[in-house]
């Protein structure tokens, strides 16, 4: 018996040794550990092995079972290593080769560039509302202390559709319908298409942009204007970013300031896109005027607050270093694919 | 508003500030200066020296050989080829090294041009003579200069000093860009106030005093302003044994900086009084003044005027004019007239400084079609007190330079006059609003600086009359704050009650329109909002189409931007036709803008503005392509129900088989379809082009960002397919509703397999097939439950006339 499964192990081992596929290996398994391998046919004769010897013949069976389990297992591993290592091989692929995409769409720069400060103004507790594009004379210049003829009101060039209703010059009004509703403190900006009579050219359009900015609330400084519009200026443009305050006249606010921030491009030393002072002019600002808010139905020795105005395309095309303002609206894929 | 800073310092004159200095400075403290020119930026080594002999070049006979005296001991030669030099003239030198502007053409050279001794035609030459155009200047303004030649001083130059600073051109000229609140800085006296108060030095405005002789003005002239509302005040002077001749080099140095050119004495003494005080100033010959009388009155409806440069203007009762007893002899505040223009053989004159209605002047000159300096003055309102200070100037120096006699007395009807304003202060009210803390006395300091009165009792600014601009509390608080510097005040961020920052429920909704457009491949364009009203045509919308009331534009830039959009269609295709004609392959865009619905012709209140989402696309994909869009976009904003197309959406400018008005929960939210080929002809697009508008007011409503687990199906699935042959017209829409209506509460899910219409099948007629899937929640379906629900369907569907094949 011993010799036996002596004779069966040995025969296994060089079996399992010839076999050069992982279907031969099977065959050797099978042959030897199946159902009626030779292993197997041995355990099967054990009923004629006498009692006293069973114990010893039964060890000597599991070892061989055991020798010949952990070399197949062993060879199977190793050729399986192998034919994995060769498929690897095989599967090299040029990664250089062109990328499947997803022609996904893009956004228009005026949206990236209002995303941007909706997201800012959002964080420091802004509420972003919309007013009318074709608006009210009223709102659109009376209730921002810009009477009839005042000279102000030709230097805005309105659009008209009669004497009461214009084409909204600037978003401004929006200022005046929030501090109607006579919800205080008020924290909004207000987003939107204005409209003058410029002829279109590199830097002129008809139709352009603008988000307006209002604060009204007990103790508001021109400090406070300063140090909002300084945190907007750093998040748009960059911690480094600076900012200057010149004093400026608007109608609808007073004391007024016209904002500059360090050239982004060239961080204040001076370039061809700053004109070589280093500066940009970004937006317009004061504190909002007492007749204004008088007319809106505050009352300015209680409360008082600050307005900003800035130019959506003018951010856009600084930003994003676009050369015309026609590109905006010609909607030429080569162009907006670039956003 | 352009000025030289040696004209501001003869009223600040211990300013000395480079021009840097200054533009930051006075940018700061409110007066923006745009940008400067230094004259002499160009220029460099150009000495007075005097010709003191002249003999001909021994080889051309164009060229002349100069000795000249530099005052050094030693003549230095220069050959010209001018030939208006003598010998004992003084002339402008450069010399060698030296640069001048540019050449005798008057073409200015960016760095100048760099002078070198050198031979001309064998004979040296230490330098260059030079006329006013090489200095970078114009006979216009330095009207004593050789017509063509060398520029000769009088004989009091003095040889061997500098000759840009002996012609002026030692100065630096600032551009100043005024706000139009700030009136009195439209002058130089106003300018000059702004920069002593900015630097801290002692303004000096001129002493004005004049001898008048013993006649009476009132016998010479009546005034009679019959229009008092257009004009608060009217001062007239006459001067009489008026000597016309040139004015004094400093006036027209002084007007040549500010960009006006010296014509006589006369003319110079009113435009440097208007550049000096803002005043404009106008004067009329007075033999030509009929009946010896000035009268102010409104013109009459159609009048027509020859001004004074030789123009016919037409005139209406809305423009106010000045007249003689006669006719009319100028427009008031914009331009005098050809009839009573000063010429070089006046005797006497009359001297006007009025006021204006500004808004009547800004008018007016619309009106007539042209601005002068003057109407640019007057339109943005005058103080009225200003009127006889520079008048009084203007006497001033008419005696001055000798140009006539004054006669004795001002005729004054001064109507409506300006009051000094007070308003109260409080300085911490001051720096509550600023979130400073000035000291009562510094914000003083800055008022008196700017010559604003204090009433200490009372607690008020007495504001004087040239500073209208400032009506209350918080112009008193600019005043500070540019004083104290915007530099200098703090910044803080608010305080008080906290405020939730968010958009609306409508922004939020298109920004989800937005990114899954992007996520469908579509592109954000933006159009303008006004259009053509013959996109009505090109659309092939109808006559009597509601479209066509659109609100209309009374002043637009042209019939091409004339209405307001009624339709976003025309953005849209244009765009796509710019890419088409581009070669753009694929081009798929999508637009978010509004729409303007009069709600009454003629308009008479706003219009209802709605936003659009529109769709557009050619190349690559289908009528489906789009429909997968809008159906993608509805489930990212909970639209969740089954979207219904209807094909009777009657849109003339989409392909009548091809096109459908999108059905959300029975309302129409909005159309899809191919464009008609003529439509697309139309805009020249060359292919098929898809589009679809989404109105978004109607869609807002149905979206909620809600959303509900339901849980994941535990349960197997039984799946049915039913193959049908139905006639063509028969939509699977029609085939879905029946699914959806009859599959019962375990019906989970169907979808269209198969459609074929061909040879095995029988004409006019079309195959379908569907896959049903059927699932309950709480159990495994048994046969009988899905058998009942499937003969449900097929029941429903052979009653519309569908036959099922085997």
């Amino acid at each position: 018996m011993k010799e036996k499964l002596s004779v069966i192990k040995e025969e296994a081992i060089r079996q399992i040794q010839g076999a050069d596929t992982l279907e031969k290996l099977n065959e050797v398994r099978v042959a030897f550990l199946g159902k009626k391998g030779e292993l197997t046919a041995v355990l099967k004769g054990m009923k004629d092995v006498s009692p006293e010897d069973r114990p010893m013949v039964g060890q000597l069976v599991n070892e061989t079972r055991e020798a010949i389990e952990s070399l197949l297992d062993e060879t199977k591993d190793k050729m399986e290593k192998v034919a994995r290592e060769a498929r690897l091989r095989e599967e090299v692929i040029d990664v250089t080769l062109p990328a499947k995409k997803n022609d996904v769409g893009h956004r228009h720069p005026n949206t990236i560039a209002l995303e941007e400060v909706e997201r800012i103004f959002v964080g420091m507790g802004y509420e972003v509302v919309e007013g009318p594009e074709v608006e009210y004379d009223y709102y659109n210049f009376e209730a921002l202390n810009i009477p009839a003829n005042h000279p102000a009101k030709d230097e805005q060039d309105t659009f008209y559709v009669n004497s009461n209703i214009v084409l909204r010059t600037q978003t401004s009004p929006v200022q005046v319908r929030t501090m109607e509703q006579g919800h205080l403190p008020i924290r909004m900006i207000a987003p939107g298409r204005v409209f003058r009579s410029d002829e279109v050219d590199a830097t002129h359009s008809p139709s352009f942009h603008q988000i307006e900015g209002l604060v009204i609330d007990k103790n508001i400084t021109f400090a406070d204007l300063k140090g909002t519009l300084a945190q907007f200026a750093k998040e748009l443009f960059g911690e480094e970013t600076k900012v200057k305050f010149r004093p400026h006249h608007f109608q609808f606010t007073e004391p007024s300031a016209e904002v500059d921030v360090t050239c982004f491009k060239c961080g204040g030393k001076g370039c061809r896109m700053c004109k070589g002072s280093g500066w940009i002019e970004i937006l317009g600002c004061g504190m909002v005027h007492p007749n204004v808010l008088r007319m809106s139905g505050i009352d300015p020795d209680e409360y008082n607050g600050f307005a900003f105005g800035i130019g959506l395309e003018r951010i856009a095309l600084l930003k994003y270093e676009i050369d015309d303002m026609r590109l905006l609206y010609e909607n030429d894929v080569r162009f907006l694919k670039q956003f | 508003m352009n000025t030289s800073l040696s004209w501001i310092k003869k009223y600040v004159p211990d300013l000395e500030v480079s021009a840097q200095e200054y533009t930051d400075a006075m940018t700061l403290s409110g007066t923006k200066v745009e940008g400067f020119e230094r004259l002499d930026e160009d220029l460099e080594k150009i000495i007075i020296g005097q010709i003191i002999k002249i003999d001909r070049h021994p080889d051309a006979d164009k060229l002349i050989v100069c000795q000249i005296d530099f005052g050094t001991g030693e003549l230095v030669q220069i050959v010209t080829g001018a030939t208006n030099v003598h010998e004992g003239d003084k002339v402008p030198a450069v010399l060698d090294g030296g640069r001048v502007a540019g050449g005798h053409d008057g073409v200015k050279t960016k760095g100048g041009i760099k002078i070198k001794k050198g031979k001309l035609r064998g004979v040296e030459s230490n330098g260059m003579l030079c006329s006013i155009e090489e200095l970078g200047s114009t006979k216009d303004m330095y009207p004593e200069a050789a017509e063509d030649g060398i520029y000769i001083f009088d004989q009091s130059a003095v040889v061997g000093e500098s000759a840009i600073k002996a012609l002026g051109l030692d100065d630096i000229v600032f551009e100043y860009e005024i706000t139009s609140n700030r009136v009195d800085c439209y002058s130089v006296l106003g300018i000059a106030r702004e920069a002593a108060a900015t630097f801290g030095k002692a303004f000096v405005p001129p002493v004005v005093t004049f001898e008048e002789n013993s006649e009476d003005v009132n016998d010479y002239i009546k005034v009679n302003v019959e229009d008092k509302d257009l004009c608060p005040r009217y001062c007239a002077r006459v001067v009489k044994n008026i000597k016309i001749g040139p004015s004094p080099k400093w006036m027209q140095r002084c007007l040549s900086s500010s960009g006006i050119r010296p014509i006589n004495n006369i003319v110079d003494i009113t435009n440097f009084v208007m550049e000096e005080f803002g005043q404009p100033m106008h004067s009329y010959d007075l033999d030509t003044i009929a009946g010896k009388e000035i009268v102010v009155r409104r013109a009459a409806d159609g009048e027509v005027f020859r001004t004074l440069d030789g123009q016919e203007r037409i005139l209406d009762s809305s423009v106010l004019m000045i007249c003689d007893s006669e006719k009319p002899v100028g427009i008031a505040g914009i331009m005098g007239g050809e009839n009573s223009m000063i010429t070089d053989n006046v005797k006497t004159m009359v001297f006007e400084a009025a006021c204006f209605d500004g808004t009547n002047i800004r008018l007016s000159s619309k009106k007539v079609g042209f601005r002068t300096d003057a109407s640019g003055k007057f339109e943005k309102g005058l103080d009225p007190e200003n009127a006889e200070a520079a008048m009084d100037r203007a006497c001033q120096l008419i005696e001055e330079l000798g140009a006539g006699e004054v006669v004795g007395g001002m005729i004054d009807v001064y109507t409506m006059r300006s009051e000094t304003r007070r308003i109260a202060f409080d300085y911490e009210k001051v720096n509550k609003m600023l979130g400073t803390d000035i000291d009562e006395a510094t914000m003083l300091s800055y008022f008196e600086k700017l010559e604003l009165g204090y009433d200490a009792d009372a607690k008020e600014v007495i504001i004087p009359t040239f500073r209208q601009d400032l009506e209350c509390f918080a112009d008193l608080a600019e005043e500070v704050a540019r004083f104290y510097g915007y530099d200098n005040i703090p910044t803080t961020l608010p305080t008080g009650e906290a405020t939730i920052g968010k958009l609306s429920f409508k922004l939020r909704i298109e920004a989800v329109a937005r990114s899954t457009s992007q996520f469908c491949g579509f592109n954000q364009g933006m159009t303008y909002s006004f259009e053509s009203p013959k996109v009505f045509d090109k659309l092939l919308i109808p006559a009597d189409s509601e479209l066509r009331n659109a609100v209309t534009i009374i002043n637009p830039l042209g019939e091409d931007f004339s209405i307001m959009r009624t339709t976003s269609l025309n953005g849209m295709l244009t765009s796509l036709a710019t890419n088409y004609n581009r070669r753009n392959k694929n081009v798929r865009l999508y637009e978010m803008g509004n729409i303007y619905l009069p709600k009454q012709i003629p308009v008479t209140e706003l219009p209802e503005e709605k936003m659009q989402f529109t769709l557009g696309m050619y190349g690559e994909g289908d009528f489906f392509t789009m429909k997968g869009a809008i159906e993608e976009f509805f489930e990212e904003i909970g639209m969740k129900n089954k979207v219904a197309y209807d094909p009777a959406s009657g849109k003339p400018f989409l392909h009548p088989g091809r096109q459908a008005s999108i059905v959300y929960a029975d309302t129409v939210v909005g159309y899809l379809g191919e464009v008609h080929p003529e439509v697309a002809d139309n805009y020249d697009i060359g292919e098929r082009a898809y589009v679809a508008v989404l109105d978004m007011p109607g869609i807002i409503p149905f979206a909620t960002f809600d959303r509900k687990y339901e849980g994941i199906a535990k349960y197997p699935a039984v799946t049915r397919d039913i193959s049908m042959v139905m006639k063509k017209e028969i939509l699977v829409g029609q085939v879905e509703a029946i699914i959806e209506a009859k599959g019962g509460k375990i019906l989970e899910s169907y979808s269209l397999f198969d459609i074929y219409e061909g040879s095995q099948i029988k004409e006019g007629h079309k195959s379908v097939a569907y896959s049903i899937v059927f699932r309950a929640k709480d159990r495994t379906l048994e046969d009988a439950d899905v058998n009942a629900a499937m003969s449900r369907i097929l029941k429903e569907l052979q009653g519309i006339g569908i036959e099922l094949r085997q």
